[in-house]
């Protein structure tokens, strides 16, 4: 049987030529979506109107900039995990997602 | 009492892409291992080979320190900082990659391989000013001594705060944003050395270049690595002719500044 269930995956981050390339990266694996977005409050915005069960905050925000977005998002859904992502390419990217969803696995979250 | 965990050279992720052939101590890319993630704020070490005339296209990189050590042969790196470089043999590459840098490193020979370390580590300071870095290995210290290639960026960290140590000469080599020193040297056999750790609460990875040395009665291959925590201190000897190794020292947990 297929999983055909798609994991939509939101992207934050101040520098767009890079979103662009990590967008392309996501969507290249077979049942990943991503949004990519500049801002908190266009990350806020996205996730009214879309589940992201995932949320990776790229480069230009603050550590406290990432806390703030993060209480944003968890209190409207505590299912959602955000978390910072480092590297800014292929290296960690998939590496960073399957290791969510391995804790999903373990933990039920 | 140290603790120790022993990653076989044989053991580590592998990706042969034909033009690419790299090794993974820890994850990366496709190679993903739960047990296998990082040692404290060293998150890649990567052995790659990459054959002549061939690299890796234009590609971005944020907030990482990026550590590159050419083993043989040369690699062109051009970025989109205006910088366009060879890095070869005797030389360290660095890359403090902070709010983004795109660049491509191709091999500088048509057609023989060049085989480098690739080596990542978390920053402690974020979205800071891209910086590139490139020095040249001094020969004179390359044997039966350790020499430090890394250290952290200067003025960041006020420097009580690290251990007094045997090797005083903090500024030597170059530095990225992390509390973390890397050091190389090439032993003869039978030469035993001692390492300080300059940081209390840090851990060390020792990474075998070639040859082998002994670590508390542990034999460490070529390409062998070992974690260290839990001590100040540890002794290693070297257990054949021009035997090399990397020790990189980091911090074991996450300090970071905005």
């Amino acid at each position: 049987m297929t999983n055909t269930a798609t994991l939509d995956i939101l992207v934050v981050g101040r520098e767009k030529a890079i979103l662009e390339v990590v967008e392309r990266l996501i969507n290249s694996h077979e049942g990943w979506k991503a949004t990519i977005v500049n801002t908190e409050d266009d990350a806020v915005d996205a996730s009214k109107k879309q589940r992201f069960p995932i949320v990776l905050v790229c480069a230009g925000l603050s550590v406290q900039e990432e806390e703030a977005l993060r209480q944003r998002l968890v209190g409207k859904d505590p299912a959602t995990v955000v978390i910072r992502h480092y590297g800014g390419g292929s290296g960690l990217l998939e590496n960073e997602i399957l290791g969510i969803l391995d804790q999903r696995r373990k933990y039920g979250k | 009492m140290s603790t120790t965990t022993l990653h076989k050279a044989a053991t580590r992720g592998h990706a042969d892409h034909g033009w690419l052939d790299s090794w993974h101590t820890f994850s990366f890319a496709g190679y993903y291992e739960p047990e296998r993630i990082q040692f404290g704020m060293l998150r890649v070490l990567n052995d790659d080979t990459v054959a002549g005339g061939r690299g890796f296209g234009s590609h971005p990189h944020e907030n990482m320190e990026i550590i590159s050590i050419p083993l043989e042969g040369s690699l062109v790196h051009e970025d989109n900082l205006g910088h366009k470089k060879v890095v070869s043999a005797g030389e360290i590459q660095v890359m403090s990659t902070g709010t983004g840098v795109f660049h491509s490193e191709y091999n500088n020979s048509p057609d023989q391989p060049a085989k480098f370390l690739q080596i990542w580590v978390f920053p402690n300071k974020l979205n800071v000013t891209p910086r590139y870095d490139q020095i040249k290995l001094s020969d004179s210290k390359e044997h039966n001594t350790l020499q430090q290639i890394v250290s952290p960026a200067p003025g960041v960290n006020p420097e009580h705060e690290y251990r007094e140590h045997k090797h005083p000469v903090e500024k030597q080599g170059t530095w990225i944003y992390q509390d973390a020193w890397f050091n190389l040297g090439t032993f003869d056999a039978g030469r035993e050395f001692e390492y300080d750790l300059r940081k209390q609460g840090n851990g060390v990875y020792l990474f075998v270049i070639e040859g082998a040395f002994l670590y508390d009665g542990k034999r460490l291959e070529a390409r062998d690595g070992l974690g260290v925590t839990d001590t100040a201190t540890f002794k290693l000897k070297a257990a054949e002719p021009g035997s090399k190794i990397l020790i990189m020292e980091v911090p074991m947990k996450a300090k970071l500044q905005s």
